[in-house]
Order: C-alpha cells, then structure tokens, then sequence
C-alpha cells in the first residue's frame, strides 16, 4: 500500500502483534542486528521505527523503540539493537532472547523521520553510534529503489570496532554508486588515520556535508548532546531548519 | 533548561497513535505561548516524569502531557494553541455533479 506524500497517513490501528526471532547477527560487542519474522507487517518507510514489549512473569511490562534497520522482506524485519548495561530491554534481546521466542512489536510508528525513495535531492545522513540504525535503513532502501539521490553519510563513532555494519558500508561506497562515507573518531582512530580523534565539528560537517545552495535533506540521528550539536552547525551553515530532521537517542535501555 | 536528557517528538507517535488514527509526528503545532510553529515531532519530550512531556523547542514551555493508565489516556493540550494536520485532499467527485 503506498502512501500518499501528501495528506494525512490514515493508517490502521496500532496493534501489538506478535513477532518471533528468525536470525541474530553480531554487529560489534555490544549492538547485534536481529530478524524478526512479523505475521501481518504492513510494510514501512525507511527511517521509521517500532516499540518492542517485554513482560514479565508477574506481568511487569517495558517497552522501548527501535529503528528498523532496512527494508521488510515480506514480513521480515531487522532491528539492530545496541546493549545498554544496566537496561531493562536491550540485555534480555542481546544475551537471552532465542530463535523462535516470542516478543510483542507495534508499529511501524514516526513519519516524520522518513526518506522517501522518490525523492532527488541530495542527502546528508549524520549518525552519532547506533544513530547509523535508521540512517542505513535510507541507505538500503535507496539501493533496493534503485534510487539515483546522491546521499552522503558522516558515521561518528568512539573507535574503529563500533562501527555497525562495517562491511557493508565498505561494500556499498564501492558498489552503490554516489554513496560516499565519512567517518568522525571520538577516542580511538585505526592505523594511518590523517588527523586526532575528535568529536564532531564544523570542519567535519562542512568538508563532508553538502553545500545549503544544493538543497539537501539532512537526516541527523544519535545520543541527544550529538543531535543538538549537529542540527545547531548544520543551521549555521544556512540549512533551513525543514530540511534538517533530528532524531535524539535517550539511553533507555 | 540545559540539560540533554530529552528525546524527539518523534517518540509520541506511538504513544498517539493509541488515540488518533492519524500520524500526528508530522503535523504542525503552534506553542500557546511563544507563538513558534512546528511538527509534533520537533517537541523536545522528557519520559522519566509519570506520563510524557512534549516542550517547546524554542521556549521550553509545555505543550502537550500524556498520561497512561491500562485502561485510559489523559491527554493535555492546553499549551498548544491548534495542531494542524495535513489531509488527503477530500474531493468525492471528479466534478461538480
């Protein structure tokens, strides 16, 4: 069902539906990709994301959003989950949850954090950590439309091995033409990196982002401080803030 | 307010989604008190307190509180002057019968 670009998306009640484990993939020591097998999945934007339902024994229930990590494949989904120690939802999907466990999912919720695959405009994607989730989920659904939009993604990260989906972000600036990524290291970089580990800034943003006179979309995801950080330089550059869509990661858990 | 511990209105979605058969992330909110427009999911929202808070990201000022129970929603809005929503163009006929 595709939705229209204009207008209000009526769309069906959210329900819970009941989701299963299909497959687990290991991204880095702490974020894992798993694949959920959804009987009933609508289908949903790249960008968007869902709420997932633990209960509990005694009937405690804890819910937490995630982003939908690429395309649905039927009613297949990807999620990529990135462990926060002392959390209440994250260390039981990462460490406990098996192939074939239940667990309740609604959505796919947002649409406003959404790239649509008809889009030209050029696309700068800023994520800080696992802010990369809904960011690569723009990024696969552009190869799968066989859209041309130039996009450009600027990956912060604290060392080499956080980077989610290292592989395949290699693969893809080869492979997916007018792709290019950028990385930013907060404290540690790999051998022969030009330059010192750094937070983000201006410098980074203006080499590797587009110029306002092009128009681009910015997409800007990541930890809420990273978010601020990025929305405020991007506006300074002179993007109107429309075209600069934020979303801010709470360490939730 | 400083402090960084807010998250996206993009979060209420699902939460109004309980209560609207719209997807209220992209319409457009003008703050009751500082008169800035903007999409519900530009709202700075805070989840530790009960319930949610979506604050005006240009003032600060509350906008909208949402409250859950198990069986019912309370749903405050007296910061928010008027939400508006975007619309399928409602046209029953392709011309005047």
């Amino acid at each position: 069902m595709a939705a229209p670009t204009t207008g209000a998306r009526m769309v069906a009640p959210l329900t819970w539906r009941v989701a299963r484990l299909v497959e687990r993939r290991v991204e880095t020591p702490s974020a894992q990709t798993l694949v959920l097998d959804v009987p009933g999945w609508p289908g949903h934007e790249p960008g968007q994301h869902l709420d997932i339902r633990l209960t509990a024994a005694d009937g405690y229930q804890a819910a937490r959003s995630y982003s939908l990590a690429g395309p649905a494949e039927g009613e297949r989904i990807a999620v990529t989950v990135q462990r926060v120690p002392d959390g209440e939802v994250s260390p039981y999907l990462t460490d406990t949850y098996a192939e074939g466990d239940p667990v309740e999912v609604r959505g796919p919720v947002g649409g406003w954090f959404v790239w649509r695959t008809d889009e030209t405009a050029p696309v700068l994607l800023v994520a800080g950590g696992s802010g990369v989730v809904p960011l690569m989920a723009m990024v696969r659904a552009r190869r799968a439309a066989g859209s041309r939009a130039p996009f450009r993604l600027i990956y912060s990260v604290r060392t080499p091995d956080d980077v989610i989906y290292a592989d395949e972000l290699r693969r893809r600036t080869r492979e997916d033409q007018g792709l290019d990524v950028a990385y930013v290291y907060t404290r540690a970089a790999p051998e022969g990196w030009r330059g010192e580990p750094h937070r983000i800034g201006l410098a980074d943003v203006n080499t590797h982002g587009w110029p306002p006179d092009l128009e681009p979309l910015c997409y800007v995801c990541g930890p809420t401080g990273f978010v601020e950080t990025v929305a405020d330089l991007l506006v300074g550059l002179g993007h109107p803030t429309r075209r600069v869509k934020t979303e801010r990661f709470g360490p939730t858990g | 307010m400083t402090d960084m511990s807010y998250l996206d209105g993009n979060m209420l979605d699902g939460p109004l989604r309980d209560i609207f058969a719209v997807d209220l992330s992209s319409a457009i909110g003008r703050c009751d008190h500082c008169g800035t427009t903007g999409p519900v999911a530009g709202l700075h929202v805070y989840s530790h307190a009960p319930g949610l808070i979506g604050r005006c990201p240009a003032c600060t000022e509350v906008m909208l509180r949402l409250v859950r129970a198990p069986d019912q929603a309370w749903l405050d809005l007296r910061g928010t002057t008027y939400l508006r929503v975007p619309m399928a163009l409602d046209q029953p006929h392709p011309r005047p019968l």
